[in-house]
């Protein structure tokens, strides 16, 4: 029988409140409960990345986090990233490097770059490497990425 | 399509049916998770990061009938440095809590090694080394570098609190020396003593986010001004179902002068004492091979850090 929990947590500057089961992870409870589809699931076991949020401003797989873990925290979503004004310049640099071919990937990988300019404003691109390390694109490699990032943080 | 259809439906209950249900609880006190484990039937569960744990639970692999977050324990996430005595690493801290932390990077630099190999910046995050020893991984990067640090558990149980060396905690791939109701509250890492130095490297064919095909960990203590062992100590990951101490390397090296013959033949004494197995990461032929070329480059990594000075 599932006993269902209450769980108040902050999602992109909003409190947000939902019930869901321990067993759910914050990916399930993102897309299915609270309808924020941007977050993809890829492995669904913390290999690919294609999940990344941050939670209280760290990075994690949201996959390998339980929906129950944030009660009163904050988590920020690929949702959360751009502002009424416009694309974020990590968006805005992806489209111009075109920096990804399906797409899919794409979320985890700008979630995971923010995460890194917002402690490392200006990385060499061996540390662009070495962060993205967790995040998979199966399509177009990884050197257009790299420069996006890159280029988004001499902007 | 009827196939297609069958198998859409099966990914969908797969993923849905994911994890069993299990109950939740966030307890505050050490004492509190020792009540819940002996309440819990056996099918309670510590989460810590819940990188290992998720994901055997959605495997199938281990079953929960009770998750006990200990996160909000002060005791378990916390990391203490006590110059005169130890370091103490919370069972729960997470792998980047511990790699920022200025007096691990100041007195630890062995332990970051190993640390911040595990997994990726995602996994860093979350991923607590208590958790990394309670998986008992043989592959397991930290345990290698705890050992040679020597590091001891602080083990709670219905009993009272004990101790435990690390070398002793796991005892099969995936088994580790908890008893019934027990679990690791901490970890202790004695205070390096001046002329001591650590290192641990591993060799994976990618340069991150790996499982070690071999991993070597070795820590010196010097005397006669960097010249001479005073003793020193070896570990290897991923060539025996448990991450390996082994003593026969490190006496080798104790009173010895520091030789490239000397640290060459604790190498190979290691290799000789490895017993690894050919699994989808590597031949037990090559993880033989790698197990002397790493021995040798941890203990250099050692001896640089404790300001050792090779003699001809």
């Amino acid at each position: 029988m599932p006993n269902k929990m209450h769980i108040t947590a902050t999602i992109n500057g909003e409190e947000v409140q939902f019930l869901c089961e321990p067993r759910q992870s914050l990916l399930e409870v993102l897309r299915e409960t609270l309808g924020l589809m941007g977050t993809k699931e890829g492995c669904n076991n913390g290999n690919c990345g294609s999940c990344n949020v941050t939670l209280d401003g760290m990075l994690v797989n949201s996959c390998l986090v339980l929906a129950v873990e944030i009660q009163g925290r904050s988590v920020t979503t690929i949702e959360g990233i751009a502002t009424a004004e416009g694309l974020h310049p990590l968006q805005q640099k992806f489209i111009e490097h075109a920096a990804l071919q399906c797409g899919y990937c794409t979320p985890g990988f700008i979630v995971a770059s923010k995460a890194l300019l917002d402690q490392n404003p200006d990385p060499s691109e061996q540390e662009v490497r070495e962060w993205l390390a967790g995040n998979l694109c199966r399509c177009t490699g990884y050197d257009r990425i790299v420069r996006a990032v890159l280029d988004a943080a001499d902007s | 399509m009827l196939h297609a259809t069958s198998i859409m439906a099966s990914i969908d209950s797969t993923r849905r049916s994911g994890m069993q249900a299990f109950d939740y609880v966030v307890p505050k006190k050490v004492e509190e998770v020792i009540t819940l484990l002996a309440n819990g039937n056996g099918d309670a569960r510590i989460l810590c990061g819940g990188t290992d744990l998720l994901v055997q639970l959605r495997e199938g692999r281990r079953k929960a009938g009770l998750v006990i977050d200990i996160k909000s324990i002060p005791e378990l996430t916390q990391i203490k440095f006590d110059p005169e005595h130890e370091l103490r690493i919370g069972a729960a801290a997470s792998c980047s809590q511990i790699c920022s932390d200025p007096n691990v990077i100041k007195h630890y630099p062995g332990l970051v090694d190993a640390i911040k190999l595990i997994g990726g910046v995602q996994i860093q995050n979350r991923a607590s080394v208590g958790g990394n020893l309670c998986n008992a991984s043989p592959a397991a990067d930290s345990i290698p570098a705890l050992i040679v640090h020597e590091a001891v558990c602080n083990i709670a149980g219905p009993n009272g609190v004990h101790t435990l060396p690390v070398e002793e905690f796991c005892i099969a791939p995936g088994q580790n020396a908890l008893q019934a109701g027990e679990f690791l509250v901490s970890i202790n890492v004695p205070t390096p003593k001046e002329k001591f130095g650590a290192g641990y490297l591993r060799f994976i064919p990618r340069n991150e986010m790996d499982i070690a095909v071999v991993g070597a960990g070795a820590s010196v203590f010097l005397a006669d001004e960097g010249k001479r062992f005073g003793f020193a100590k070896v570990a290897l990951g991923a060539v025996a179902p448990t991450p390996l101490f082994v003593s026969e390397a490190g006496d080798f090296l104790a009173e010895k002068a520091v030789t490239r013959e000397n640290i060459k033949e604790a190498a190979r004494i290691a290799q000789s004492i490895a017993r690894p197995i050919t699994d989808l990461r590597g031949t037990a032929e090559h993880r033989k091979h790698l197990c002397a070329v790493l021995v040798e480059r941890a203990l250099d990594k050692a001896i640089e850090r404790a300001g050792g000075q090779y003699a001809q």
